[in-house]
């Protein structure tokens, strides 16, 4: 289909260069034509290397030089000769962008690993050497070993390698001094270079971070070994031992690598439900082009094309039904679990898994505003958010390496000044001990991990936090507003008792009368009039056209439908046709009691019965509210309706508040009263009636109806219309901020209380002094137990 | 406690400058980083481009306020320090492809000091709107 044109001589050149080749989605082309015109501008565009049109595909790839032509400028030279060209847009790019990440990720992990192990393995070796080494020198001088943790490994190995490699012990020392100063430089080298490389970036920007501290700490104390090495009589006519850290040196840059690693590990599960998500979406669509089925890049599917679905495939792009029916499974987006019935006229977003059935459906929204890239925008915005409570730990990161270098050097002052025996190489050890056990990480780890798993927790719950901030105060809300219509209620009236008088008390004679009621009302445009129809309908009842009609204004309808005279409406209604309520008072006054909207019927000058409408509870409203009282919430309902109506739904829902008459800017002024009284109050309603009200409240909850989420209005959207959400989204975000606050309290304790043993303050009392190895091994395992401890929330029981 | 030698002296006073030096060198020597202007093309929002190499370079971005202005992010350095590029006034938090320069576009508001920094906060910038 698409002809390709032979680069010439001079492009060969520019092949060998910067090259690039992209695809360019081209809409507009409907002949080959256009196609060959499109080609054509695209090849002898300057620094274009090739390019080929495909025309059932839509799409241009261009190899080009990147160094003289920009994605931007070929797209302008496609849309100069009159069709229309676009980049993919940035939320495609969402989904390069997390591949990006994952492989950037996938292959540091590897990197570390394979670094850690070798480091490893050098670190064991380095290990038993330096044993005949140090038990040479604790000849020479009678000062002890000053890192405890070798002191340790060479009371308790020394016996067992003298006894196992008795020759190594004749080894003279500067000989294995020498090795293992070679050993540690390959280290150092390789798998530790990125420390200093590192280090000394952002050394230049006057910056300092994790890399400056484990930089400085273990290039102290290899230039402090180096020198023992080089000269050792330097340090032995001061009367200080000639000790050498090349062990502490490889084992904690290997400890360090073994931290990384695992954190890069647990880093990359954190955004595992975001990676989830962007995986949804398929690469290509069968579309209907030219009369013909065809496969084609997702992205380059228009609006209106018709898409072709089959059993068990993901469905591409958010559309509507035109043809075919069936169960689509949408738990991916909704948190849903049962599969949502589908047929002509419905919904379907792009994303979900179609079941059993097939279908056609016609492309509406696509790319950037598709459902599936909203969301995925919506959470990586999320993600982006910054919590209000990490405000500490940010001003704490900024200025905490300088300040624990400081505290380094006053270790090292302090040491040597006030040590009795041996005080250069206490102080030395301190020193490097204080640099290597503090851990900045930790803290900047604290808040972000938990946020990004909490949104992803959230959305597969189908409870979208839109970021960190509102996740904290969903935290700490304590009333919760609940809109009646369509929050609590179904939000559509519906028949709920058709009581009919002794006369038409007959199944059948009653069917006749909800038969010619239903006619009637089809006639009229209330709202209640409407679902008696539809329950009418829904029975199979087929309705006539009345001979006769009038709407009496507040009180109901009368007319004349199959020669039968029928007036449905309020009890004034009835006095107006001198009826007299009777015995159905009682019935009527009871369904209004319970919240519904009784009118009596009456056929032939003949009262006939009572049909009540109500707007129902929805099913999973009632545990809903049971939960959040459980949770110990205040649930208040707001609505329009009258008292009584009101107090029935409340009563019924289990809610104990509730405020009746409200006009729709009423819903403001509530939510602020609340406020007033000193409550951090959340409102749930949906994303435009009740904008205003979501707005004015500390977190607005939008509720969604599955295919359309208003992620404009509120600060969380829940995607499944189901008020069990609402208190999904409270009680993870509890939980969430449980997780942030024990995360910070470890990083900041684990600095708080790491450092000062590390320098020392422990050893005068107790005598006990830190290794610079046990130092790295406390730090690396600092950042992996607070990732650990966010990603806990993955396993978290919400719902 | 014995009396403090010279040996002794010397160290502490080594150490005091050594400690007023690293707090000068990171807080204060770091205020005075480079800061660019933001060109405006003939067309379209202004664009500067920032090196993220162990740190920003331009740290300092001058823009007009209100006006939108194009950072395009240079990643040189493979540091998962510097992998993620957070704007929190702008809810931004961005992964950076390592070799590759990434586009945000922001519109500041209002003259002030909007920061931006790595997903750690450890390096910083900042924007400044000017009026």
């Amino acid at each position: 289909m698409g002809a390709t044109v032979k680069p010439s001589a001079a492009d060969h050149d520019l092949a060998a260069r910067d090259t690039e080749t992209i695809r360019i989605p081209v809409s507009g082309m409907t002949c080959a034509a256009c196609q060959s015109r499109v080609q054509r501008t695209l090849q002898r565009h300057p620094g274009v290397a090739d390019a080929s049109v495909n025309l059932m595909m839509k799409t241009a790839t261009v190899t080009f030089d990147r160094s003289s032509v920009s994605p931007e400028s070929l797209v302008e030279a496609i849309r100069e000769t009159g069709y229309g060209a676009e980049l993919a847009s940035s939320d495609l790019t969402a989904f390069e962008e997390q591949e990006a990440r994952d492989r950037a990720q996938v292959e540091e992990y590897r990197e570390l690993r394979r670094k850690a192990l070798v480091s490893g393995i050098a670190g064991v070796i380095a290990m038993v050497i330096s044993m005949p080494l140090m038990s040479q020198l604790a000849v020479h001088a009678h000062g002890a070993v000053a890192d405890p943790f070798m002191r340790w490994a060479m009371e308790s190995l020394d016996p067992a390698i003298r006894a196992a490699f008795p020759w190594m012990y004749q080894v003279p020392a500067p000989a294995i001094a020498w090795t293992l100063m070679l050993v540690t430089l390959g280290v150092m080298a390789w798998a530790g270079r990125h420390f200093y490389t590192r280090a000394w970036a952002a050394f230049r920007h006057n910056a300092a971070d994790m890399n400056t501290l484990v930089a400085v700490g273990t290039g102290a104390a290899f230039l402090y070994s180096v020198l023992a090495t080089v000269a050792p009589g330097f340090f032995i006519s001061r009367g200080v031992t000639p000790d050498v850290y090349y062990e502490a040196v490889i084992i904690i840059i290997a400890l360090i690598l073994v931290g990384n690693m695992f954190e890069a590990r647990a880093k990359n599960r954190t955004s595992s439900a975001l990676r989830a998500l962007v995986h949804l979406q398929p690469k290509t669509a069968r579309v209907v082009r030219f009369e013909q089925e065809v496969d084609v890049p997702v992205e380059t599917v228009e609006q209106d094309e018709i898409v072709i679905v089959r059993p068990g495939e993901r469905i591409p792009v958010d559309g509507e039904i035109v043809h075919g029916e069936s169960a689509v499974d949408e738990s991916m987006l909704t948190g849903e679990s049962m599969p949502v019935a589908k047929r002509q006229g419905d919904r379907v977003i792009g994303g979900t898994m179609n079941g059993t059935g097939a279908f056609r459906y016609r492309a509406t929204t696509l790319g950037a505003d598709s459902m599936l890239a909203q969301i995925v925008r919506l959470m990586r915005d999320a993600q982006g958010s910054r919590a209000p409570i990490q405000r500490l730990a940010d001003r704490i990161s900024g200025v905490f390496v300088p300040i624990v270098i400081s505290l380094a050097i006053a270790t090292f002052v302090g040491w040597f000044v006030l040590a009795e025996q041996a005080p250069a190489v206490r102080a030395f050890a301190a020193a490097v001990a204080v640099l290597i056990i503090a851990c900045p990480c930790a803290m900047g780890l604290a808040v972000p991990t938990a946020v990004m798993v909490a949104t992803g927790k959230g959305a597969e719950l189908g409870v979208l936090i839109k970021g960190g901030e509102a996740l904290q105060r969903a935290g700490d809300i304590g009333t919760i507003v609940l809109d009646k219509t369509g929050t609590v209620t179904e939000g559509r009236p519906t028949v709920t008792d058709l009581i009919p008088s002794a006369a038409f008390a007959s199944d059948e004679r009653s069917t006749e009368l909800l038969r010619l009621v239903a006619s009637l009302e089809a006639s009229s445009e209330h709202p209640l009039a409407d679902a008696i129809v539809r329950y009418a309908r829904e029975r199979g009842l087929g309705l006539s056209t009345p001979e006769a009609f009038e709407a009496v204004t507040g009180r109901g309808a009368q007319g004349i439908v199959d020669g039968s005279g029928i007036v449905v409406g309020s009890e004034a209604m009835m006095r107006d046709w001198a009826l007299d309520a009777g015995t159905l008072r009682e019935t009527a006054e009871r369904l209004a009691g319970d919240g519904r909207t009784p009118m009596y019927i009456a056929a032939n000058g003949e009262l006939a019965g009572v049909i009540a409408v109500a707007d129902p509870i929805k099913d999973s409203s009632r545990e809903a509210i049971a939960r959040m009282h459980a949770m110990g919430l205040e649930v208040v309902m707001l609505t329009g309706d009258n008292r009584r109506t009101a107090e029935a739904i409340a009563r019924q829902a289990g809610i104990d508040r509730v405020v009746a008459e409200v006009l729709p800017d009423g819903k403001v002024a509530e939510v602020k009263r609340l406020q007033a009284e000193g409550k951090v109050v959340a409102m749930v309603g949906d994303g435009i009636n009740d904008a205003p009200a979501l707005a004015q409240s500390d977190v607005g909850m939008a509720i969604g109806t599955g295919t359309d989420i208003a992620v404009e209005a509120g600060d969380v959207v829940l995607m499944r219309g189901d008020l069990r959400s609402a208190a999904h989204a409270i009680a993870l975000s509890r939980r969430t901020m449980r997780t942030t606050k024990q995360n910070l309290f470890w990083a900041f304790i684990y600095n708080v209380v790491g450092i000062p043993i590390a320098a020392g303050v422990l050893y005068p009392a107790f005598g006990l002094l830190l290794s610079p190895i046990l130092a790295s091994a406390a730090m690396a395992f600092s950042s992996v137990s607070v990732v650990t401890n966010s990603l806990r929330l993955r396993g978290a029981r919400i719902a | 406690m014995q009396t403090i030698t010279t040996t002794e002296w010397l160290v502490i006073a080594g150490g005091l400058a050594a400690i007023a030096w690293v707090n000068w060198y990171f807080f204060i020597a770091g205020r005075a980083q480079p800061v660019a202007i933001a060109s405006g093309a003939t067309a379209g929002p202004a664009r500067v481009t920032i090196v993220v190499d162990g740190g920003y370079s331009p740290a300092q971005v001058k823009v007009k306020a209100g006006a939108p202005v194009t950072l395009l992010f240079d990643r040189q350095d493979d540091s998962s320090c510097s992998e993620e590029i957070v704007l929190p006034d702008f809810g931004v938090r961005r992964f950076l492809p390592t070799g590759q320069q990434t586009a945000i576009e922001v519109t500041p508001p209002k003259p002030g000091r909007y920061e931006f920094m790595c997903g750690m906060s450890m390096l910083r910038g900042a924007i400044i709107a000017e009026d």
